[in-house]
């Protein structure tokens, strides 16, 4: 299989999990971002996501080989969902395995981090009140002092994280 | 309350001494038109393109939104004539297409001079000291004004000023506002800009390029599009953005994006060949 993917279909963290089973490691840990009902003083109704496909799939299968040499993983996968998502859905699953528990705890973190930063996957809030806004994308039309604010170089959190 | 701000990019002009549409004058391998429109996009509210009645079918003018000349045949005034009456609450900011030294510091040295309860805010020329009247900005009490002028039979956009009540200005880039009249002029100014370049020497020619685009997130929303196939002699995803952000009035700015070229993260001064897919990629929001 594949370590990373793009789903317009409900996870199944069962299957997922069994796809790292492995007799040689010590440590199993997932990661799983569900979609939360507020962000930044709004409320969430729903949300979507869109990506790049080829570029995603080939950044993803990067940031995945990167912690496996890193962290010496015995196995590692990441999933992310496209399309239209409801609250308390998986957006994206993480799972890792490996001898240790450090290794895996640390990689598992390694990876979401990565793919939240790196991977060109766009969101978009659809709000309780109506309104709607691309995720760190809504004040980049604002004037040019603002510049920094949303640079990609920028590794500023957006208070999105979902763990 | 000062009124909003438009851009206007005069391309009216019959061109008499140069033989060639100055518009379609090309510099670093992009039109005077492209260029002139990236540089006002950022800086006012809306840009339109002052034609002639007979320019209309000329596809790169009908890229952006026109204002036809009222009066015919009266040079540049019209144009301004036809934009203040065109949008009557706005100020004008307007650009004349022969200007291929305009920077965006002259133009903001412009705005952040402006004195809005005056008709208009100019530059004095470096070369006789005389308003420069044609990278002005004109108050909406200029369409009277300017009509009555016209009226008396007047046509000549520097006279109106010279009796106006205007604010004028000294250049602090006294070369900013040379245009170009003559072949020769043009061959100097394209060199200059081409120096100018990073590394437009080691550069390619500027040829015409066909490329894909495609269009994600805000940016699709923007475009209107998900994809378009593009016809361009952008040399590098730098000025293929430029004139993209012009032709789709896109709101993002370079610096917000980064850009991927055939389907892997590429940097802005990668040289674009013919065939290549272009993607600018809007701030992240993966997880």
């Amino acid at each position: 299989m594949t370590v990373f993917r793009l789903s317009s279909a409900a996870l199944d963290t069962v299957a997922l999990r069994a796809e790292l089973t492995d007799a040689s490691c010590g440590g199993f840990v997932a990661f799983e971002g569900w979609v939360r009902d507020h962000n930044e003083g709004q409320r969430v109704a729903r949300l979507e996501y869109e990506a790049f496909a080829p570029l995603c799939l080939r950044e993803g299968a990067r940031v995945v080989a990167e912690a496996t040499a890193r962290f010496g993983l015995r196995g590692a996968t990441c999933v992310h969902r496209l399309g239209p998502l409801e609250l308390a859905d998986i957006a994206v699953w993480v799972g890792v395995a490996a001898f240790h528990r450090d290794e895996a705890f640390r990689a598992c973190r390694y990876i979401i981090d990565e793919v939240k930063h790196r991977l060109p996957i766009w969101k978009k809030e659809y709000y309780e009140n109506g309104d709607s806004g691309w995720v760190n994308c809504e004040r980049c039309a604002a004037p040019a002092q603002h510049a920094d604010d949303h640079a990609h170089a920028g590794v500023r959190e957006h208070g999105h994280d979902h763990g | 309350m000062s009124a909003t701000l438009y851009g206007l990019l005069l391309t009216g002009g019959r061109s008499k001494r140069m033989q060639r549409d100055k518009a379609n004058l090309e510099y670093a391998g992009q039109s005077q038109l492209a260029r002139a429109m990236a540089l006002l996009e950022p800086l006012v509210a809306r840009t339109f393109v002052s034609v002639r009645a007979d320019q209309l079918d000329d596809a790169r003018r009908a890229a952006y939104p026109c204002i036809v000349d009222l009066v015919p045949d009266l040079g540049p005034i019209s144009g301004i004539h036809a934009a203040l009456y065109a949008h009557r609450n706005a100020a004008w900011l307007v650009v004349a297409c022969d200007l291929p030294f305009l920077d965006a510091a002259t133009l903001q040295q412009l705005i952040a001079a402006r004195e809005p309860q005056r008709l208009a805010s100019a530059f004095r020329s470096s070369h006789d000291g005389k308003p420069e009247p044609l990278c002005a900005i004109y108050e909406p009490a200029c369409a009277a004004a300017i009509d009555a002028w016209m009226t008396t039979g007047q046509h000549c956009p520097r006279g109106f000023l010279a009796q106006a009540n205007v604010a004028l200005l000294t250049l602090r880039a006294p070369r900013a506002l040379d245009n170009i009249n003559t072949a020769e002029e043009y061959a100097a100014a394209r060199q200059q800009l081409a120096g100018a370049a990073e590394g437009a020497d080691s550069r390619a020619p500027a040829a015409m390029r066909t490329l894909r685009v495609q269009y994600f997130a805000l940016l699709r929303e923007q475009a209107g599009r998900n994809q378009e196939t593009v016809t361009s002699r952008a040399s590098d995803a730098r000025e293929l953005y430029q004139e993209l952000r012009a032709l789709r009035n896109l709101q993002l700015r370079p610096e917000q994006l980064r850009v991927a070229i055939n389907e892997d993260f590429a940097d802005w001064s990668q040289a674009l060949k013919d065939g290549d897919s272009v993607v600018f990629l809007p701030p992240v929001a993966g997880g």
